[in-house]
């Protein structure tokens, strides 16, 4: 074993594509997990299994981008926030006017649409929904009255587009449409041409008017869902969560159990098997024998069980995945340390009367150290790919989406089945890719830490 | 020689034994639970079909304390009123696993119906040997030929389709690549089905044929992922073995390059190689559990899984203790074979 100095191995990894390529990978991901963790509030990671957090968001929608590459044009989910406020008041009568403009470019009808809104009245205000269509046809919607209250009351209220009372107001208005209404949804005559049942593009002005009488009235919090079966930049699941952000946030995640599981197993190992190798005799017999028992242990099953039984907290699954790594790398750290410390200024250190661990610290473990490294990067995939394992059968932690938690909704799901190609494919290839990076790191230090690997 | 067996056979028998200890210890206080549950569960049900015992008590009280008279007995004559970490029933529990009497099986039966966990086990390991076996031997097969080949054109276009082929097929989880395949294969295009289990009982004489076609999807996924890194793994030992003297000497004298490879060199890295193919013939018994899952192949890996799932104590004893004993055979063996090609591992002993 030569000794390579630190610059030199610096060199040398730069010169290699394999290396260049991982670190600039592992770049872009570390990139993606700090973009994660301060654009995403920490909430929403935490709100991942509420199903109340996800309300306004489609059901297993595919990504809004795959609408480039399609002929006919899947409708967008949109969530519509900001509308147009006007405020109008004549002698008793207040007029509260919320108008939401939606550019519906697309060949297929809406899922639905809802608008939730929470307003703050007294008395009973009466409230108006009516949509202004491309053609110029003006649609009324809904007329209702809100619940009577006597003193200052908020109230909160989701409009389906299945509301009986809306369907019943279309039928009203049949004469303006040229083919029969019955057992259509009320989206599908919203959005149809006035001929034929056919979707009609264009601009749409839904506006809601709340009149208030002798009193003063006010919408806080208004949102119009046109419901699609597009949305995002990853689409969405069964149970209409944002998988955008389940991805994003698995980065961190998976970089976190990686790193923290391969730098401490290889830490554990090389100092074990120093020790090992450097004391000799009875100590590493013994220590030897132990490292035997741990290697020989089936390491899935042992996960599985110790998940099962005692905790499948991700911070304790780190801990065991550890028990199962750090084995080889103390076998082979043994090994270099027993050819090490035949060298002559170990000898002179010991004579000179250094203590061991100083010995270790200082003579040994450096030389040690390029190998570590190389390691280090080749047992990150291993362990993000096992806890992904784990979190695919279901035994992982529930409470953080990680990328295996994904897939293993996606398989309860039966994503394959459906052809939900967008549940399945992002994290498997998350997956890959933060392994490969790290393989490539892990591979271009192997060449220059074994020279006989070079040519 | 012989004083090597021996210390390496004490050394597996005591990695076994503290194996079993480890999961007689995790899964112990849970068992203990379960089975005084059913001891409960009998003892109510019998008293239940027999109306007679419950009149014959005069109050409330007296009937509940015969009751607890009749479970405490029953808890008492299967030995549960010590806890599972007395050493005596530690001990009991651990001869009866070892003479394979693992009990019987909470909730999963054989195909058979049986509920022994013999049975289970010894009916789900040909299936896991069928198609595991068979993958790694495949791999290793190819593997062999395609890293011998590219080691002797080092830095050629198959050494680097090959060694990169190995990297990036390393970083696949082979049960994702699963799901995928079976996307593509069984619902997009329908040329295989997308559940492994055939649906023809065994009786039948197509059942075979059946099971092959099943068999198809599970083998091709898991040849592509693993012969990759065999290949490239076969390559590095041969690359290092064609910078020893021996081999540049053959070199000078003029000794054909093919003939150098696949007999002295291949050879000479006969060793690892071997050593490597027992691992990986042993590891294969246990079916990749999660392979196995997402196949629904009906081996060892999945009934592992569904054990766990329903917390089927005997059978996970049992499927743990079998794959240890494999395992432990295993690195036995690779430990033989390595003294025997390389006669400084049993010197330096």
């Amino acid at each position: 074993m030569s000794s390579i100095t630190p610059q030199e191995i610096k060199e040398e990894f730069l010169k290699s594509k394999m290396g260049i390529a991982g670190i600039s990978i592992l770049m872009i991901l570390v990139v993606i997990s700090i973009i994660a963790i301060i654009i995403i509030p920490v909430e929403t990671f935490q709100e991942w299994n509420n199903p109340e957090n996800w309300i306004a968001y489609p059901k297993i929608a595919i990504p809004a981008w795959a609408n480039t590459f399609m002929i006919e044009k899947i409708p967008e989910h949109k969530i519509l926030e900001n509308p147009n406020i006007q405020n109008i008041s004549q002698d008793e009568i207040s007029l509260t006017s919320h108008q939401f403009g939606v550019n519906f470019d697309y060949d297929d009808f809406p899922n639905d649409f809802i608008y939730i809104f929470s307003s703050e009245y007294t008395g009973s205000p009466l409230l108006q929904m009516s949509v202004l269509r491309p053609d110029g046809i003006k649609i009324e919607l809904l007329t209702t009255s809100l619940p009577r209250s006597n003193s200052k009351t908020i109230h909160y209220e989701r409009i389906f587009s299945t509301d009986e009372a809306i369907k019943k107001n279309l039928s009203f208005q049949s004469e303006k449409f040229e083919f029969a209404l019955d057992n259509l949804s009320a989206e599908d005559i919203v959005f149809s041409k006035a001929q034929t049942n056919e979707p009609l593009k264009g601009n749409y002005i839904f506006s809601i008017d709340l009149y208030g009488i002798k009193s003063e009235s006010k919408i806080n919090e208004s949102k119009l869902i046109i419901g699609g079966k597009a949305f995002g930049l990853m689409g969405t699941d069964e149970l209409r969560r944002d998988l955008a952000i389940g991805l994003l946030w698995g980065t961190p995640l998976a970089l976190f159990i990686g790193l923290v599981v391969s730098i401490a197993s290889v830490i554990m190992g090389l100092f074990y098997g120093v020790y090992a190798g450097y004391k000799g005799k009875k100590t590493d017999e013994v220590m030897m024998r132990f490292n035997d028992v741990i290697y020989a242990l089936p390491a899935l099953p042992f996960l599985i069980i110790l998940s099962v039984t005692i905790s499948n907290s991700i911070f304790l699954m780190v801990g065991f995945l550890m028990i199962f790594g750090w084995v080889g790398i103390a076998k082979v750290s043994r090994s270099m340390s027993l050819q090490i410390k035949t060298r002559g200024y170990v000898d002179a250190a010991n004579m000179m009367g250094q203590k061991d661990s100083k010995i270790i610290l200082k003579h040994i473990v450096p030389q040690l150290l390029p190998y570590a490294f190389a390691s280090i990067a080749i047992s990150v995939p291993a362990a993000i790919t096992t806890e992904a394992g784990l979190s695919f059968l279901g035994l992982g932690d529930p409470s953080f989406p990680t990328w295996g938690q994904i897939l293993h909704d996606a398989n309860t799901f039966g994503a394959a089945a459906r052809g939900l190609w967008w549940w399945i494919m992002p994290p498997g290839i998350m997956i890959a890719i933060t392994g490969l990076a790290f393989v490539f790191i892990g591979n271009a230090l192997d060449v220059i830490v074994n020279p006989k690997l070079k040519r | 020689m012989k004083r090597y067996v021996a210390t390496r056979m004490a050394t597996m028998f005591g990695v076994l034994m503290i194996t079993l200890l480890i999961t007689i210890a995790l899964v112990g206080s849970n068992m203990d639970t379960i089975l005084k549950q059913g001891i409960v569960f009998q003892v109510r049900s019998e008293i239940t079909e027999n109306p007679s015992i419950a009149q014959s008590f005069s109050s409330v009280d007296e009937f509940e304390a015969f009751i607890q008279t009749q479970i405490d007995q029953r808890v008492r004559v299967l030995g549960l009123d010590e806890p599972w970490y007395s050493p005596q029933r530690i001990g009991i529990t651990m001869y009866k696993i070892l003479l394979l009497d693992f009990g019987h099986a909470t909730f999963l039966t054989s195909d058979s119906g049986s509920s022994d966990v013999k049975d289970i086990l010894f009916e789900k390991l040909p299936r896991t040997v069928l198609l595991f076996t068979t993958a790694t031997i495949i791999i290793s097969v190819i593997g062999i030929f395609l890293g011998a080949l590219s080691s002797s054109k080092i830095g050629s276009t198959i050494d680097r389709i090959t060694s990169s082929f190995a990297i990036i097929s390393s970083s696949f989880p082979v049960w994702w690549i699963g799901m995928l395949m079976i996307f593509l294969f069984a619902f997009t295009y329908q040329i295989f089905p997308a559940r492994a289990t055939p649906d023809i009982p065994s009786s039948d004489p197509r059942y075979i044929g059946s099971l092959l076609y099943h068999m198809a999807l599970p083998l091709i996924t898991i040849v592509m992922i693993g012969f990759g890194s065999w290949a490239y793994m076969v390559r590095n030992f041969m690359i290092g073995i064609m910078q020893e003297d021996f081999i540049m000497a053959k070199k000078t004298i003029g000794v054909n390059q093919k003939k150098i490879i696949y007999t002295h060199a291949l050879k000479n890295a006969a060793p690892p190689i071997v050593t490597i193919l027992a691992l990986s013939l042993s590891g294969s018994l246990g079916g990749a559990i999660i392979t196995e899952a997402v196949f629904d192949w009906p081996g060892m890996g999945r009934l592992y899984f569904e054990a766990i799932s329903v917390m089927d104590l005997p059978v996970i004893i049992g499927a743990t203790y079998l794959l240890t004993v494999f395992f432990l055979i295993s690195i036995f063996i690779a430990d033989l074979l390595y003294g025997y090609f390389d006669p400084r591992v049993r010197a330096g002993q």
